[in-house]
């Protein structure tokens, strides 16, 4: 009999070839684990290539995911749990294992050949080595065939069912209900009947044998999570982003039009609003990414809310036309998904090294606000500012978010759309006096005539507008004025946005600033430093351009500033241009979110040098 | 056209100073791109369309300065990439009339790739090539329409590079309206113009324009009233390939290639169709501009019906509101599993 033990937390990874369906494992494990009531938040790491060779390490696709009965802000740093479907994933993913971990791996897969292509010169399942932790050596392979038996398609068929094996044998493990991925294989494979029976048998006699043999002596319960009340459901930051333009599209008045071209991470957004064509969703897949902006630059100065969405080596292309939106003052939003650089880089893994991309990436003096979200569920809120500020300031405004976030899941409580406020933000009206670069004293914004607006005919262009008018102008102090004026409009989006997350005294040792997709880390950080006595503070940025009108008093109140990049030192560059003060970076720039423990290090050695 | 848009017209009939803008215009004295403006300000009163849904979108070079002048809505562009703001700007508002202004270096170097996506997507705009062979506004470097072996500042031992024949690349393209016109031709490139415009799809005019300053008389040999009927034949639909100051000359298909021959009248004279010309004439026929001893074909090579991007856009967000209903903001937002927490 298998006794049960109750856990707070579980860090549990995927491993296997990019062919064998990791990234849909991983989801289906995050699906039934949201409805079961957990906090949970996930962290896909997968290769570039769509089907690297089979079996060697660089193929190897992960699924990591933690998921807790409490508040969780990240997939984890060690895990408790690795499915391993072959040694490739064993060797590249063991030194995430905690001492005596649980490997469940798939026996069947360690056969001479891909024990070599491993760089394994013995079968670790075999030989010993694997002593520190709890090794489960299944048959999977072999296992999924004779559950398959009387299945009619083909052997290499059925072995493409074994993750549904292991899914059943985790979902034994962790009392997780079969239900939600039984219905999930019946909508994926309508039609196509003989796999649905295929996957369905395969998930089933998976958590059969978990519960049927001895092997296992002990499964897990992971009490619900205590959250607010509400509706909830699991979201990745892509669909959030998604979700937030199209409701602050509604709320504004003003049609979505989303420019885009495909790039890894990003396509996914265009994918969902393509979807959306009922919410009157206009998305055009453009023939290169500078048509996707100058399509989105269109499309708003029509009237719409023109959206682009890219990551890096795309919005580099992008950048002359970002120029042109700040120039002209149309509303634009610019989403980012970082991915790592330079250049092509790792397209399938998370930086944040394009905030001086978004910052300064752009010929003359072209400021623009700048918004990152700091998890996936915040996509959505973000996205809604983004667009909120890009109308009501008619100007650029950037987005930053990345890969992680961009395929990273957590729970998030739906909102009452009714909750949300209107986006009003009125244009010219026919019959109006109309100047073109008239400003509105409060925000500095020139208020926009769109086409179809009888009476009010005018030219914009990308050459310097005269103050008023809006017509060419080349007058030096005239250029000088519109200069100030660029950069004036955009520090006044300081009075409408909200403001920055902080906690702790407002003077001390240690300040923690950070932005974007660290919040996660940084949050478990402090908390672990503050159970170890330390007291600091934290401010975590959401809109890092305008920084918020507080930190500039606030950050003199501190002996140190420590900012904890995914990149080589950008904010904290920023920070100490614009405060004077010896801030100072913490950066591991793996193309993998930042460690909690290499954080709490870090935070430590700020105190112990006191 | 039903009596009551005759009637709305009619109301709003304009005249040529309601297109004209405040701005003084700025090219150099004698330029071509002067006849172009004073067409496109003259036909506008009989196209029918309320001034405040004009748009004309620009790139840059000397032809993209072309919005400032006209009293409509414009957008001066960056350069090549005037077909993208133009494709935003029609997909977001269908209801407006698009025109991009362009030249043969913003339209086929810089800004060639979304040159041809327009083309191919159909969206209801009409293309102003102003082809004056040569980088004017940097003044003067060869440009991808120059001839090889030409001269300029950036070539001063002669372009090593072929040229593109836009009208070529157009059809080629899949642009639906494709035509050429003359600066020095102004009654030709009015109606041309207008028939451009008047097209549902894009629609794209090469023009001949002379560059006095940089590359002057470029075309002369066709814009010349003195040689100008020996060197060009004017494409009209249904009618016959003939040319020359006696009109004694034409072209004659020989099933591969055209050939020139002397007029003489047959039973089955060969007739000019812009719906539905083989691929293999229309394209001959766009080649001959390339040729020695052949006749630069002037007007209407296509003139197809298709189904345009926007019109097609429209009628899909339609059909899946119609499948789907009208979007919930709640519902999507609660799409997926859910669960409640009490
Ligand atoms: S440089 Fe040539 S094309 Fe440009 S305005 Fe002068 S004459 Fe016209």
């Amino acid at each position: 009999m298998s006794q049960s033990t109750h856990l707070d937390q579980v860090t549990i990874r995927f491993a296997g070839d990019s062919g064998d369906g990791m990234q849909l494992t991983g989801t289906q494990f995050t699906n039934t684990t949201a409805m079961v009531g957990n906090d949970l938040s996930t962290l896909p790491d997968y290769p570039a290539e769509i089907r690297a060779p089979a079996g060697t390490l660089f193929g190897v696709s992960g699924f990591q995911l933690q998921f807790s009965s409490h508040e969780i802000h990240t997939p984890g740093d060690q895990v408790d749990v690795l499915v391993a479907m072959n040694p490739a994933a064993l060797k590249v993913n063991l030194q995430h294992l905690r001492d005596n971990g649980i490997i469940i791996a798939n026996a069947d897969a360690f056969s001479i050949r891909n024990l070599k292509l491993a760089g394994y010169e013995q079968n670790p399942l075999e030989d010993g080595s694997l002593e520190g932790f709890q090794l489960f050596s299944v048959p999977i392979t072999r296992l999924t065939r004779e559950a398959l038996v009387d299945v009619a398609m083909s052997s290499r068929d059925k072995d493409r069912s074994k993750n549904f094996f292991a899914l059943g044998i985790t979902y034994w493990m962790f009392s997780r209900p079969l239900e939600v991925t039984l219905k999930w294989i019946e909508e994926k494979f309508a039609g196509k009947p003989e796999l649905i029976e295929a996957n369905k048998k395969a998930l089933n006699a998976g958590y059969s044998y978990a519960l049927a043999t001895e092997v296992f002596t002990t499964t897990y319960t992971v009490e619900k999570a205590k959250t607010a009340p509400g509706t909830y459901r699991k979201i990745t930051g892509n669909e959030a982003v998604s979700l937030g333009l199209i409701v602050a599209a509604e709320k504004s008045g003003r049609p979505l039009f989303l420019g885009g071209y495909p790039i890894t991470p990003a396509s996914d957004i265009l994918h969902i609003l393509a979807k959306y064509r009922h919410y009157d969703v206009k998305t055009f897949q453009a023939e290169d990414e500078i048509a996707g902006v100058g399509s989105a630059i269109g499309a708003s100065y029509s009237g719409a809310l023109g959206v682009t969405a890219s990551s890096g080596p795309g919005i580099a292309l992008k950048s002359e036309f970002i120029g042109y939106a700040v120039m002209t003052e149309i509303p634009l939003v610019v989403i980012n998904v970082q991915r790592g650089g330079p250049s092509t880089g790792l397209p399938t893994k998370t930086e944040q090294a394009d905030l001086f991309q978004a910052f300064y990436g752009r010929n003359g003096e072209a400021p623009l606000p700048i918004v990152a979200a700091k998890s996936p569920a915040d996509c959505f809120q973000t996205a809604m500012e983004a667009a909120h500020m890009a109308i009501k300031f008619a100007t650029p405004v950037f987005l930053l978010t990345d890969g992680y976030l961009a395929n990273g899941a957590e729970p998030w409580l739906i909102p009452d759309v009714a909750d949300i406020p209107e986006i009003k933000e009125p244009l010219a009206l026919a019959g109006e006096e109309y100047l073109p670069y008239k400003r509105d004293p409060k925000t500095l914004a020139r208020t926009m005539a769109v086409p179809g607006t009888e009476g009010l005919e005018h030219r914009l262009g990308g050459l310097e507008k005269e103050d008023l008018t809006g017509n060419v102008s080349y007058d030096p102090e005239n250029h000088h004025n519109m200069v100030r004026l660029r950069r004036k409009k955009v520090e006044k989006v300081a009075g409408f946005i909200p403001p920055p997350d902080f906690s702790g005294e407002e003077r001390g040792v240690l300040l923690i600033i950070s932005w974007g997709s660290t919040y996660g880390t940084v949050f478990s950080a402090v908390e672990e430093a503050r159970k170890q006595g330390r007291q600091l503070s934290w401010i975590h940025l959401r809109w890092i351009n305008p920084l918020p009108e507080m930190l500039g008093k606030l950050i003199h109140n501190f002996k140190h500033v420590l900012v904890p990049e995914i990149n080589a030192g950008q904010l904290v560059k920023i920070i100490r241009a614009e405060y004077l003060v010896d801030a100072r970076g913490f950066d591991r720039v793996r193309g993998l979110p930042l460690q909690t423990h290499e954080l709490v290090e870090e935070i430590s050695s700020y105190f112990e040098e006191q | 056209m039903n009596t009551i848009e005759t009637l709305e017209q009619k109301e709003k009939k304009y005249t040529k100073e309601d297109f004209t803008s405040d701005q003084e215009v700025r090219w150099c004295p004698g330029c071509g791109d002067y006849s172009i403006l004073a067409q496109m300000r003259r036909l506008l009163p009989d196209l029918g369309v309320k001034k405040e849904n004009v748009v004309f979108v620009s790139g840059i070079g000397c032809s993209s300065r072309f919005p400032y002048y006209m009293d409509t809505y414009g957008l001066h562009g960056i350069h090549g990439r005037a077909p993208a703001l133009a494709s935003g700007i029609k997909l977001a508002n269908p209801d407006l009339t698009v025109f991009v202004i362009t030249g043969d270096g913003d339209a086929l170097s810089i800004g060639g790739n979304h040159f041809i996506h327009l083309c191919r997507r159909n969206i209801d705009v009409t293309v102003l090539l102003f082809n004056n062979r040569i980088y004017g506004l940097t003044k003067g470097q060869y440009s991808p329409t120059s001839e090889r072996g030409k001269i300029t500042k950036s070539s001063p031992y002669g372009s090593l590079e072929e040229p593109f024949n836009p009208v070529k690349m157009a059809l080629a393209a899949g642009a639906t309206f494709v035509a050429r016109s003359m600066d020095r031709d102004p009654k030709h490139l009015e109606a041309t113009l207008l028939e451009a415009a008047r097209h549902k799809g894009t629609s794209f005019v090469e023009i001949y324009q002379n560059c006095n300053i940089f590359n002057d008389g470029a075309f002369e040999k066709y814009t010349n009233i003195k040689t100008r009927f020996d060197n060009v034949v004017y494409l009209k639909n249904e009618q016959e390939y003939r040319f020359g100051r006696e009109n004694d000359k034409h072209l004659f298909w020989d099933g591969h290639r055209f050939r020139v021959e002397e007029w003489k009248a047959t039973e089955k004279p060969l007739t000019h169709t812009t719906d539905n010309l083989p691929a293999s004439m229309e394209f001959a026929l766009a080649e001959l501009s390339e040729l020695e001893d052949f006749p630069v074909p002037v007007g209407v090579f296509r003139k197809r019906q298709a189904e345009t991007y926007d019109a097609l856009l429209t009628k899909q967000i339609e059909e899946v509101k119609k499948s789907k209903g009208q979007g919930d903001l709640q519902k999507l937002l609660e799409s997926g599993n859910t669960w409640h927490v009490d």
